[in-house]
């Protein structure tokens, strides 16, 4: 089956088995391996993309359910100042420590932002729940974000 | 603050964020094959046969005809084989491996398999390890048995005024690092090179030399980017090295292992589950006169890591208090189940639970505050640890439990929260614990032997060569900045890459919070006598070999002096609101003051300890694992909790500096630390609120149940 997507700002079409997860097609056809395999069940968030700027675990997505839809992933928002923005709010907060679901909640918190450029500690904890951290305890991933949103007013 | 402790930039930030960092399952290798594991179904039976369907072109068979070497994974005991041969001892025992070129294939080849079993009785409890009667394991089931004295325990229990004994239990914890098990062998030029995410280079190098009986020029072992390990990655890839390397070596092909996640859930080693007895003799003035502690430790199928883990229970068994008389008995039990290893804490966890909740009865019992209680018995300098060595550090509990008390206020709410009987319950709770620095007894000076290399290339910059890891705890970034203070260079011009088996020295495992105390210590040391030369010379190597400090004692047949070098210290505060309907407890806030000597790098060490703490928590509250008769219950992360960002607020923590002379710029450890006392922090913060005593963990809303309705028996007669 043909699948037409805009993948990270450029036009796709994926000619595949539509039950296959777009989790293994980011990964394998298209290389994208900042977008991570935590548990493969839509628990972890580790595989976490933008669906239409609507946050997804891409592990529980088959590519028949996106079918004309916009998927950006780690790789196409990191070229982005929303991103820098993120980065640098996350390095400074300390929020990053063994990094494997880092880019998920960078766009766990970017989906955020674009909906509540200000939000509170309890929207940004509500709004990052889809996503595990093994390492850090949350709090400083939750600081990050309010870095990012009280820097970036002129972003989100 | 000091100048080392001053947050710096973290190098592997960006890379992170961004999704450029490679992982084990990042990389791709020409004609790479993958492998899964068939396991056995069977708790404990004889293999009678196995019944392999025809494979199509291009997948084969990997199982223990094809190691070539010992068929035994190289930890302290050798009774773990790479792959089952006549008998299996747990449900999950890998058996052999399906390779080739396609994943969807590999299934149903493996869905195909079919092994006639004989079944053997098992023993699935440690109950049943001892009292049944029935043997898998050794002469008695008993993987190993301590027992350490302190002074003359029988003389003060004969002339004790009081006693009073009582048992703690606490359940399985499974690691949940984020990144799954993984691995990639390569066979090329009669060498063999692993590729993978795990803490401990060496120990894979050399599982892989005994598993495959080759010299070590033939062994290479990378460590790649690691998504978090916990102790999970300590022991473990030691296995599935072995099972990567005889299939590259079979097929002449690279072959990755990466695990599914119910796969390592249910499969890989987790945390021990233990039962302590304590039993404390009191004096006629309500003092503490002597303690008989029993721990059991369930170890599952194979010896792993236990018998160390017993020990640091064991050195932890009195908490920190200076208890005149103690005995301690330990047995580690095996059980017809997972084998259980390394996790964050090593022992300490349980052993802590156990003697501050003991402790919290007793300061019950006398109708003392439990901080003034604790802090009555808690060791000082010139004090003795259980082993009978000399507290020889600036002991600064009495200023921590001050600072916390004045941050969570705790005095004050440990009294006005009795007795309020209206709405949801307020409790609040405390521990006081310590973490012995590095590996226990003389295994540094004996077992690791850590050597480490700092390289000057011609640009002046300088390499760190070290066989430690970063899994996220941060040494590359600490390690560096203490060679950068040391040699005044720029932080950027020190580098410090993955290590590689055939680049670096052995400067030991990344575990028992030895890197930045140890090998960090070894690096300034190495750094002081490049620096001598940094300007004279172009290109230049220096190492360095670890010495114990010359004050150490130990005796490590009867466990007398001391265990460790060094001691980090920490005291928590939780408070807590419970449902009185549903019981649920909810945590509304901790607290921590935290001692780790000089602190290198602020902003890394809060990281361990929230981190830490919040492992802590769900420890305490809600990951439960069971086994049923042999299997795990919970296999994915729908069934097996961790805590989430809504789970648990932010937390206020201080840190007191105490510089200790043999640790870099004074640093102590700090990674497993913060893990020890959370469990006992929210336990007695749930046991305040209720005033029903709590004798385990997980402390789950069906537990409560059951101690509210009286049906919780504690000091059952076993």
């Amino acid at each position: 089956m043909k699948i037409r997507i805009v993948l990270n700002g450029k036009p796709a079409v994926i000619d595949t088995d539509p039950t296959r997860r777009l989790l293994d097609i980011l990964r394998n056809d298209y290389n994208l391996t900042g977008v991570k395999e935590g548990c493969g069940e839509g628990e972890c968030g580790a595989c976490s993309v933008l669906i239409d700027g609507r946050i997804a675990n891409s592990c529980i997505v088959p590519a028949g359910a996106v079918e004309g839809s916009e998927i950006i992933t780690i790789e196409g928002y990191r070229e982005t100042a929303r991103y820098r923005a993120l980065r640098d709010a996350f390095e400074e907060a300390g929020a990053v420590q063994c990094g494997f679901c880092t880019p998920g909640f960078i766009m766990a918190a970017e989906a955020l932002l674009r909906e509540n450029a200000n939000p509170g500690e309890d929207d940004i904890r509500r709004a990052l729940s889809g996503n595990l951290c093994r390492c850090t305890g949350y709090s400083m991933i939750i600081d990050a974000v309010k870095i990012a949103s009280a820097g970036g007013k002129e972003l989100w | 603050m000091k100048k080392i402790s001053r947050s710096a930039r973290r190098n592997d930030v960006s890379l992170k964020t961004g999704g450029y960092a490679r992982y084990i399952s990042d990389l791709h290798f020409e004609g790479m094959l993958f492998a899964a594991t068939y396991r056995s179904s069977r708790a404990r039976a004889i293999i009678k046969s196995i019944s392999i369907p025809q494979l199509p072109e291009g997948y084969c068979i990997v199982d223990r005809y094809d190691v070539p070497g010992l068929n035994r994974v190289k930890m302290l005991v050798n009774d773990q084989p790479f792959f089952a041969e006549e008998q299996v001892n747990y449900i999950g025992e890998p058996i052999l491996l399906v390779v080739g070129p396609y994943r969807e294939e590999i299934e149903e080849i493996i869905s195909q398999i079919e092994v006639e079993y004989e079944d053997l009785e098992p023993v699935f409890t440690m109950e049943e390890a001892e009292k049944s009667g029935l043997i898998i394991y050794g002469t008695d089931n008993r993987i190993v048995s301590y027992e350490l004295l302190k002074g003359d325990p029988e003389g003060a229990f004969l002339s004790a005024d009081e006693t009073f004994e009582a048992e703690y239990e606490t359940g399985l914890q499974e690691h949940a690092y984020i990144e799954p098990q993984g691995l990639v062998a390569v066979f090329e030029n009669n060498r063999i090179t692993v590729y993978g995410s795990m803490q401990c280079p060496y120990y894979v190098k050399r599982a892989l030399m005994q598993g495959l009986g080759w010299e070590a020029g033939r062994v290479r072992v990378v460590q790649t980017t690691t998504g978090g390990a916990f102790g999970g990655k300590e022991d473990y890839p030691s296995i599935i090295a072995g099972h990567a390397a005889c299939a590259a070596i079979k097929t002449g092909m690279p072959v990755q292992i990466i695990f599914e996640r119910d796969e390592d859930i249910r499969y890989t080693t987790k945390r021990h589950p233990s039962r302590i007895r304590i039993r404390t003799a009191l004096d006629s003035n309500g003092g503490i006169a002597a303690m008989d502690i029993g721990i059991r430790l369930d170890g599952g199928a194979y010896a792993g890591l236990s018998s160390v883990v017993l020990q640091r229970a064991m050195f932890a068994a009195t908490g920190v208090y200076d208890i005149p008389n103690v005995r301690v008995r330990g047995t580690v039990y095996a059980t017809n189940t997972v084998p259980n290893g390394a996790f964050r804490g090593f022992g300490g966890p349980q052993a802590f639970f156990a003697a501050e909740m003991h402790m919290q009865e007793l300061a019950n019992r006398s109708g003392e505050n439990p901080l003034d209680f604790k802090m009555k018995h808690a060791v000082k300098k010139g004090g003795h640890t259980v082993t009978g060595g000399l507290m020889r550090e600036d002991v600064k509990l009495q200023q921590m439990v001050q600072e916390l008390d004045r941050i969570s206020g705790y005095s004050k709410k440990y009294k006005s929260f009795l007795n309020t009987g209206v709405g949801k319950y307020r409790g609040i709770g405390l521990s006081l614990f310590f973490h012995g620095c590095a590996f226990t007894g003389s295994g540094e000076k004996d077992l690791i032997k850590a050597k480490v290399r700092l390289k000057k290339h011609a640009d002046g910059r300088v390499e760190i060569l070290v066989s430690n890891v970063e899994m996220g705890q941060g040494p590359q970034t600490t390690l560096r900045k203490i060679v950068a203070e040391v040699l005044e260079i720029p932080l950027d011009k020190v580098l410090y890459d993955n290590p590689d088996t055939d680049r670096v020295p052995d400067s030991g495992p990344t575990v028992a919070s030895r890197t930045v105390v140890i090998v960090g210590f070894l690096l300034q040391e190495a750094a002081k006598k490049l620096k001598k030369q940094y300007n004279s010379v172009v290109e230049l190597e220096v190492e360095r070999k670890y010495e114990q400090p010359a004050y150490v004692q130990w005796d490590q047949d009867n466990f007398r002096g001391d265990a460790y070098p060094v001691y980090s210290w920490g005291v928590n505060a939780v408070e807590v609101e419970v449902d009185p309907v549903t019981l649920v407890a909810t945590v509304k806030g901790v607290w921590g003051v935290y001692d780790v000597g000089t602190p290198i790098d602020e902003k890394i060490i809060r990281g361990q300890i929230e981190g830490g703490m919040v492992q802590g928590l769900g420890y305490a509250s809600m990951e439960v694992m069971e086994g049923a008769n042999g299997k795990m219950r919970q296999g994915t992360l729908t069934d097996y909790i961790i805590p989430t960002p809504v789970d648990f607020p932010g937390m206020k923590i201080k840190l007191i500096d105490n510089s200790y002379e043999f640790g870099p710029f004074g640093a102590k450890c700090a990674g497993e630390l913060p893990f020890v006392g959370a469990a006992p922090a929210f336990a007695s913060a749930v046991q305040h609120a209720l005033g029903v005593p709590v004798w385990k963990i997980p402390v789950t809303p069906e537990y409560l149940m059951e101690v509210v309705d009286g049906e919780d028996t504690n000091c059952s007669q076993w």
